[in-house]
């Protein structure tokens, strides 16, 4: 149930971002999310597109180094206590997150929250017990 | 294989008798030199020296010492040592270090050069099968010319592409099946790093053996450039002043370079007094031409700093084998008062499976030095764990704490960003200067 997150390695220097999403750009991919982190010299660049085969291959072919991860993309109603319900779940459960970025769906309501978590497929099999929505690339290519 | 010479009858001559070649030849010198250059004459009157002194090498020691300070000062013409009608070329430094040296050299002194470059070709494997491509560059430097000489005495098929145009080096070594191949270090690792980018292995790449010098590379660097190329890699020295390259080079060994001593003679000194060192004793190297006439120089300081031995090496070569130079006194930074050299900065990036491109970046904030090290980032080392990143980036810190005795600033950065060299490459900015 896990979608696929680009990582893309990041110079911590004026235009270093630029240089990414204009390529991305230039070959017409969508970015759904893009989420920013940063040591002191360097960053990582993590993001959802339209299309992962399509996009790590003009970035490669661009010269940029990346990894791909499996995260979760939970679907979050979007009323107050939403992120709540889910975050008490995956602590009732001892799922520890990594890291966790939001971004909004085009067409619904639901806000999306993206999680790194290490064992993805524990955790998505535990949110849906709960019965919390999880977006799948299908999915998301629809939102 | 049996080990094959250029000149067999020279380069494993028994030592009584290279001796007595030596000492023939150095008096002879030096009554060159005293009567062809008022400048080193000079410096012999001013130490009460006249060439009756000399009788043989162990008088060497009375000599003055020249100095990259007596080139620039004698700059152009007041080294020449043969009348200008008998110069037939020049070579010159790039002058990075300062005011260029220009060496002068008479026919013969060439023929001694190119043979000198020859012993280093046949000791690598080279014979009048080989196809040898040159990728120095040609002209003013000593690298190209020196190479393609001695690689036209052993007969290879020659191919001077000199250097840059990588791609078209590249084409050069597949099509026409370059058994060997000439240029600088950092630029074989570029070469390697661009065939291996092109898909090709090592056992596709026809090359047998390389010949690189010009600047000061570790035994790790040795590794890799061996393993992407599938090749074996020969170190070559030398310098301008001397000649060019040939001055000494590796044989199968790989353990030193033998100094080509009927035509120079090596010295270990202690850099502050002067004071001839022993075997296995490091110091800065000597050397005195005992055969050219036209840059005729007697105990020349060269600052670079190795140490000599004498003992037997199994390639059956008699001649002195002088350690890969640990850096020219020229390339050492004093960074807090701590000497470093580029070479054991590049020994703890490669042993850490960094590649081998790098800048070191040497600055002064607030009064204090500042040391930083650029290292690219591979596909293989990224993760999306800043974590991990973080911990390997420290461990490197860690590393060149224990090599250098000084805390470093590590940082890194896009691959193909730090600038590739086709000739020496510029591994150190220090901003300290400006």
């Amino acid at each position: 149930m896990s979608i696929k997150q680009i990582s893309v390695f990041v110079e911590n220097k004026a235009g270093a971002l630029l240089a990414i999403t204009s390529v991305l750009a230039a070959n017409g991919i969508d970015m759904r999310a893009l989420a920013l982190s940063e040591a002191s010299d360097f960053g990582i660049g993590r993001m959802i597109v339209s299309d992962v085969y399509a996009a790590t291959t003009v970035l490669k072919d661009a010269g940029f180094i990346h990894s791909i991860s499996p995260v979760l993309a939970v679907a979050i109603p979007n009323v107050p206590g939403g992120l709540n319900e889910v975050l008490k779940v995956l602590s009732t459960e001892g799922v520890n997150v990594e890291y966790m970025y939001a971004f909004q769906g085009k067409a619904s309501e639901d806000a999306y929250m993206v999680f790194k978590v290490a064992d993805d497929i524990h955790a998505a099999s535990v949110l849906r017990d709960h019965g919390i929505r999880l977006a799948n690339e299908e999915d998301l290519a629809r939102l | 294989m049996a080990e094959r010479y250029f000149q067999p009858e020279i380069e494993t001559m028994p030592r009584e008798q290279l001796k007595a070649l030596q000492d023939e030849r150095l008096v002879a010198q030096v009554r060159h030199v005293w009567e062809n250059v008022p400048y080193y004459r000079k410096k012999m009157e001013e130490k009460g020296l006249t060439p009756d002194d000399i009788k043989g090498t162990e008088d060497l020691h009375k000599l003055p010492f020249l100095s990259k300070a007596d080139l620039r000062e004698a700059y152009p013409y007041g080294l020449m040592g043969a009348p200008l009608k008998d110069c037939v070329r020049i070579q010159s430094t790039s002058g990075t270090t300062g005011k260029r040296v220009v060496a002068f050299y008479t026919q013969a002194d060439i023929n001694l050069w190119e043979d000198c470059c020859a012993r280093a070709i046949v000791a690598a494997g080279g014979s009048n099968e080989s196809v040898c491509q040159v990728s120095y560059g040609y002209g003013l430097f000593t690298g190209g010319p020196g190479l393609n000489g001695g690689s036209h005495k052993v007969g290879c098929l020659t191919i001077p592409t000199s250097s840059g145009n990588t791609e078209r080096q590249i084409m050069f070594i597949m099509d026409l099946q370059a058994t060997i191949l000439c240029c600088t270090p950092s630029y074989a690792a570029y070469l390697g790093e661009s065939m291996k980018e092109m898909g090709l292995t090592p056992d596709q790449i026809p090359l047998k053996a390389g010949i690189f010098g010009a600047e000061a590379w570790s035994e790790e660097m040795r590794q890799s450039i061996q393993d992407t190329l599938g090749i074996k890699a020969f170190d070559i020295y030398g310098l301008t002043e001397l000649s060019g390259p040939g001055v000494a080079f590796e044989c199968s060994e790989q353990t030193g370079m033998h100094i080509n001593e009927d035509h120079f003679i090596a010295e270990v000194i202690d850099p502050d007094t002067g004071e001839v060192l022993p075997d296995g004793v490091q110091g800065e190297l000597v050397f005195t031409a005992i055969t050219k006439k036209a840059f005729p120089l007697l105990r020349y300081r060269t600052r670079d700093i190795c140490v000599l031995s004498h003992e037997k090496c199994s390639c059956g070569r008699t001649h002195v084998k002088m350690s890969k130079p640990r850096g020219r006194t020229d390339d050492m930074l004093i960074i807090r008062g701590v000497n470093v050299f580029p070479s054991q900065i590049e020994t703890v990036l490669l042993n850490q499976g960094y590649p081998a491109n790098y800048q070191i970046i040497v600055d002064r904030v607030r009064n204090s030095d500042t040391l930083e090290v650029q290292v690219e980032m591979t596909p293989e080392m990224f993760t999306d764990n800043l974590g991990e990143i973080a911990q390997r980036q420290k461990q490197l810190v860690d590393g060149l704490r224990s090599m250098l005795g000084l805390t470093a600033k590590v940082t890194l950065v896009a691959p193909k960003s730090i600038v590739r060299s086709e000739g020496k490459a510029v591994r150190v900015i220090d901003k300290r200067k400006i």
